[in-house]
């Protein structure tokens, strides 16, 4: 009964601990209540065809029937009783899910734009792939890194928002092994509809296997990951799908390599192509040195101070012709992962004719030479805080 | 014969008139315009849902689509549409007055609508915000798009309906004809009433909150931004307060027509005349009480939920009354079954349906699934489309001969009400089930397994389109060549009918004097 | 001596009616006002409640003296309004002429008060949005949101004394110039209700900005 209904109202599977009782609650609701619509417009109809009228003069009359109060106040009391009903044990139910047992396992959750990062105690991190042990409680503990997302399973029946400089806590006990969708149902900015992942669920042994380094991979087949690439401009062939799940970077061959990792990890393929497709930000083929106009409207090189301070504040120096949407990397890179995306755009720029730099910069550098022997902090730090004003920390 | 339609016809006359009811004819040509619009963008979000991937439009596009779909059918449709438009034009005349209390207010709450639209437009065709018609902090403080027409353009709006609430209470309370109690007024002047008082403490909270968000967008102010100890909740909280009493300004209204239209076609008295005159206050004033409901998932503490929660249940006994009153009316009357009342039909089967499924997310554990997936867009639009919208077309039909002066052909009125129906629940009834399965709202990408409903909306929104068409081209078509009508088309007791159609300038012919109430079915004409 | 009446609009059925519904109207106003600002005080109140100690010291920071003069001042004009009116009544009208410009000068002081104590205060670095060396020597986040919500209520605030200075000014010019008697008083009133509402708001922002100063 419960799967037919289940079907019959396109529900998703029920895989976490709380997610049957909430279905029965919704079939009791929406039952009674549809029973009781369906009851009240037939009413409607039905005396709209009996009473109708055969006379059509002006001064014919109708009977003046007036409500009882016992009637009134009856359907009245009865609608309360029912209503009340409704929310108490909806309300029981939503207590349940809000605290979390005492001897759940914890993960922490970050939402940024446009993905999920989860840290584990053990000292794993994944992104979009939350893994966890089936049949275990665990619980989240989440905040965002910069506007409001929610965090949302529907075959858990689970949904907590999480906002900017707060730590918000839900909870849930996946009932069996599968991999469950993760979506983010708080809009968020440009690729929200795409900012989704996978829950994990593992048999309670695999799950010690993964903790301890095995690749995911031997366990699940994930499904692909969310096609942000496509998504974008919805131009262009197929880009490859953003990596999903990686635990950590596999040593590299050569910094340039390494640079490729970080920047599948850090999301920067979201945006930037490295074959010169172009997408939500300039490709990083043949960026290396590049004279690019600004959005400003001054050209400039896009040397290694200008492709740091890109990463660091994008607003600052915008390419012309793409949209304001680049988020900070500021204290989520550390130097050596900046350095190795920059060795990376070198490798897949094409060599550039001698002399490596041009003659002169072509455009003014923003202090003039020497005015950083001699400076004053407080000056200094009035300086940074006023120019970086959208940075979030 | 001399009509405030004729009786000065430059444009001039026009566009300085003091005349009620050529200032609720301007307001309803502006609204539908901006309904329109509205619509077009609403087509063009559901084209885009044909495939799961990208079809027509960049995901920017849509973004600021569904942004803009919001606030033009809220600020520029649903909220004016029945008080500005049908409720200048008749509540003097339902209260056997000669004008609102402040005509030239009235005057300038149309051109203030016209300064908001024209500012909300400007922002739309200029880099249109992309925030959502709710805009959230902190990303409304941080997006590129220029929200701040948008929210200005509002704010503007704003000031337009507390001018009509001002105007509508001032009215009931001084230009009632000699001798009409309270008690004696028609049921659409008690709806008028609640929703004034809405409108009154309602809509400056929302003024501020918006004024707060383009203070923060153009100079950043920070005051949601936690880097500077803003707090986003807090928005959310300002926000709801004015927004979650919205929804019954652009209820109540229609909820007056349905009491009016009801009584009418039936040609009889209401069930309750008390029950719908009290119910509309109770909705009235807790509907303030609630707003929470739209936060269950944002982080509020559960005492907070479950306090909302509960009175949320409150204010759904009060729509009950109003249901069970005109369903019990329609017993024992004599039932005229015109397009006015098909329209209503409709309205009480998708407004007791989408009020149940309000009754529904009330339940705070469903709610967790529910919220902000198509579960709740499928309610909200069974609402505002399936009974407000619905409630508008009821009227426009109703009052048409009296506004005009001319009969529309019956078959396609009837015709276009079928059509409307049907495609409104092609276009949402899938929804309810698309929520359910989890597809979240506000998505330009989803997952495959949800294509098969989406599609079956966006066929739903053809049909819905064409209906709405049918309607446009029957009610102009009408005006060229529909038959002229009498002043009591339907043969009911409320005032308006009372004098011709369509009325001189001065509402009556004569100062009237009400020898019946507006519901006396029950009692001959004239007296002896 | 030549007192006009106001005129009677057609639909009204006399004068007294008509001035009642122009009070009724402005009392309705005033209460969509009121909320206008309680979204303001809502803000305040919540950002106080989780930054009791910053923003005392905040409080305790701003010029208890100027504060304070202002209220006088406000209450004052308040005062030589509610006299303008009884003048009117009593038909003298170019007392009630000259008590109403008093009334808008009144004002006008208090907003060259408010200008000084914004211009102390942007003197020492402080501006809206936590912008300003202020903020560099005190980086909790609590002092960003107390100045910026200082600037806000006060902003909105001063905005209203400014629209009432200059309704009292062009109400002073109208008495004079159509020789308005008694029978016009009600007009004077409903300006009277919007200053006095005006009035009020400033006795709820004097103690939040200025009298909270001291611990619990």
């Amino acid at each position: 009964m419960n799967d037919f209904l289940r079907r019959l109202l396109f529900l998703p599977e029920q895989a976490s601990s709380v997610a049957r009782e909430i279905d029965t609650l919704h079939y009791f609701v929406i039952g009674i209540t549809m029973v009781g619509a369906t009851g009240v417009f037939i009413a409607a109809l039905w005396w709209s065809i009996r009473y109708r009228a055969r006379s059509f003069e002006a001064s014919s009359t109708t009977p003046q029937v007036q409500a009882g109060l016992a009637v009134e106040g009856g359907l009245l009391a009865f609608l309360v009783v029912l209503f009340i009903v409704f929310w108490v044990v909806g309300f029981s139910q939503y207590l349940r899910m809000r605290i979390p047992p005492r001897d759940a396992m914890v993960v922490y959750v970050t939402g940024k734009q446009w993905m999920w990062k989860f840290a584990y105690p053990e000292g794993k991190q994944t992104i979009n792939t939350l893994v966890v042990p089936a049949n275990r409680n665990v619980q989240l503990v989440m905040t965002s890194r910069d506007v409001i997302h929610s965090f949302y399973v529907p075959a858990f029946r689970v949904k907590q928002d999480v906002l900017p400089g707060r730590y918000y806590t839900t909870w849930f006990r996946a009932t069996r092994p599968g991999t469950y969708r993760i979506y983010c149902a708080e809009y968020c900015g440009l690729s929200h509809s795409a900012m989704w992942g996978d829950v994990v669920a593992l048999e309670a042994d695999d799950y010690e296997r993964w903790l301890e380094g095995e690749p995911l991979e031997n366990f699940v087949q994930l499904p692909p990951g969310p096609p942000m690439a496509r998504v974008a401009t919805g131009l262009g062939p197929d880009l490859p799908a953003y990596p999903r799940g990686i635990a950590e970077a596999s040593q590299p061959r050569s910094m340039a390599d390494w640079g490729r990792e970080v920047a599948a990890l850090k999301g920067c393929l979201a945006c930037h192509t490295l074959d010169g497709q172009p997408h939500i930000g300039p490709t990083w083929r043949n960026l290396w040195y590049r004279e690019t106009p600004l959005a400003d409207g001054r050209v400039i090189i896009a040397d290694e101070a200008y492709l740091t301070r890109s990463m660091m504040d994008p607003m600052l120096e915008l390419v012309q012709g793409y949209a304001p949407v680049m988020p900070t990397y500021q204290g989520l890179l550390e130097p050596a992962e900046v350095g190795a995306i920059l060795e990376l755009i070198r490798s897949i720029s094409e060599p550039l004719p001698t002399p490596a730099r041009a003659p002169e910069p072509l455009v003014r550098p923003p202090l003039p030479p020497g005015s950083l022997d001699r400076v004053d902090p407080a000056r200094a730090l009035e300086f940074i805080r006023e120019t970086s004003e959208r940075v979030t920390p | 014969m001399k009509n405030y339609l004729n009786c000065e016809t430059t444009i001039w006359s026009w566009l300085s008139t003091k005349d009620h009811k050529r200032i609720g004819v301007m307001f309803l040509v502006s609204v539908t315009l901006f309904l329109l619009v509205g619509g077009v963008f609403a087509l063009i979000l559901r084209l885009e849902h044909l495939t799961p991937g990208p079809t027509l439009v960049s995901p920017n596009m849509y973004n600021q689509l569904f942004t803009l779909h919001g606030v033009v059918m809220v600020w520029l449709f649903l909220i004016p549409a029945i008080p500005a438009g049908f409720g200048n034009f008749f509540l003097p005349i339902m209260l056997g007055a000669k004008d609102v209390a402040f005509p030239r207010l009235n005057l300038a709450s149309l051109y203030i609508f016209w300064i908001g639209a024209i500012l909300t437009i400007y922002g739309v065709l200029d880099r249109a915000a992309d925030t959502g018609w709710t805009f959230y902090p902190p990303y409304s403080s941080q997006t590129y798009t220029k929200a701040t027409p948008v929210l200005l353009g509002v704010f503007v709006l704003g000031w337009s309906t507390i001018i009509t609430g001002v105007n509508f209470i001032t009215t009931i309370h001084t230009l009632r004809a000699k001798g009409m109690r309270f008690m004696d007024m028609p049921l659409f002047a008690w709806a008028l009433y609640g929703v004034s008082i809405i409108q009154i403490l309602g809509t400056p909270v929302l003024g501020i909150i918006l004024l707060m968000v383009v203070m923060d967008h153009s100079f950043d102010w920070g005051l949601f931004d936690p880097a500077r100890g803003g707090d986003p909740l807090i928005y959310q909280h300002i926000f709801w307060f004015y927004s979650h009493p919205a929804v019954y300004i652009m209820i109540l209204p229609p909820m007056g027509v349905v009491s009016e239209i009801v009584t009418s076609m039936a040609h009889k008295n209401p069930l309750s005349y008390k029950a719908i005159a009290y119910s509309t206050f109770g909705i009235a004033f807790v509907g303030f009480l609630t707003w929470g409901h739209h936060m269950f998932t944002s982080g509020m503490s559960e005492l907070n939920a479950g306090i909302f929660g509960i009175l949320s249940m409150g204010v759904a006994v009060f729509s009950a009354i109003k249901v069970f009153t005109w369903t019990g009316t329609l017993y024992r009357g004599s039932v005229w079954i015109r397009t006015p009342l098909v329209y209503i039909f409709a309205f009480l089967f998708l407004f007791i349906f989408g009020g149940m499924t309000g009754v529904a997310v009330a339940a705070t554990s469903l709610d967790v699934h529910w919220h902000d997936t198509y579960f709740v867009v499928a309610h909200f639009h069974f609402i505002m489309v399936g009974a407000s919208l619905t409630a508008f077309l009821a009227a426009l039909h109703y009052w048409w001969p009296k506004i005009t002066g001319k009969m529309y052909f019956e078959g396609w009125g009837v015709a276009g009400a079928i059509l409307v129906f049907l495609g409104f629940v092609g276009t949402f009834f899938p929804q309810f089930l698309l929520g359910n399965a989890g597809m979240p709202r506000r998505y330009y990408h989803y997952s495959e397994q949800f294509q098969a409903l989406n599609v079956l909306s966006t066929a739903g929104s053809w049909v819905l389109a064409l209906g709405l068409l049918l309607v446009l081209v029957t009610l102009i078509w009408s005006l060229v060549a529909g038959e002229k009508a009498p002043a009591n088309p339907w043969n009911s007791r409320s005032y308006e009918w009372m004098t011709p159609s369509p009325p001189p300038k001065e509402n009556f012919p004569e100062t009237p004097r009400f020898v019946r109430g507006p519901y006396d079915y029950h009692l001959p004409l004239e007296p002896p | 001596m030549n007192l006009a009446v106001p005129k009677l609009q057609h639909h009204f059925e006399d004068l007294p009616k008509q001035a009642h519904a122009a009070r009724l109207g402005m009392w309705l106003f005033l209460a969509s006002e009121a909320l206008f600002f309680s979204g303001l005080f809502t803000l305040y109140a919540a950002y106080r409640a989780h930054y009791p100690e910053i923003f005392r010291e905040g409080v305790a920071h701003n010029d208890l003296v100027l504060g304070t003069v202002n209220t006088f001042i406000l209450l004052t004009g308040s005062l030589f309004l509610s006299l303008a009116l009884w003048a009117l009544r009593a038909a003298r009208r170019a007392l009630s002429v000259l008590l109403t410009a008093a009334t808008g000068l009144a004002g006008l002081v208090y907003l060259i008060i408010k200008a000084t104590e914004w211009a102390h205060h942007m003197a020492e670095g402080i501006f809206p949005g936590g912008r300003g060396r202020f903020f560099v020597e005190n980086p909790e986040p609590a002092w960003a949101i107390f100045y910026t919500s200082y600037y806000g209520l006060t902003g909105f605030h001063a905005i209203h004394v400014t629209v009432g200075v200059g309704i009292l000014a062009w109400t002073a010019w109208w008495m004079h110039r159509e020789r308005v008697g008694p029978a016009a008083a009600y007009k004077l009133a409903i300006v009277g209700l919007y200053w006095h509402f005006v009035d009020i708001v400033w006795l709820f922002l004097w103690p939040l900005f200025y009298l909270l100063r001291n611990p619990a």
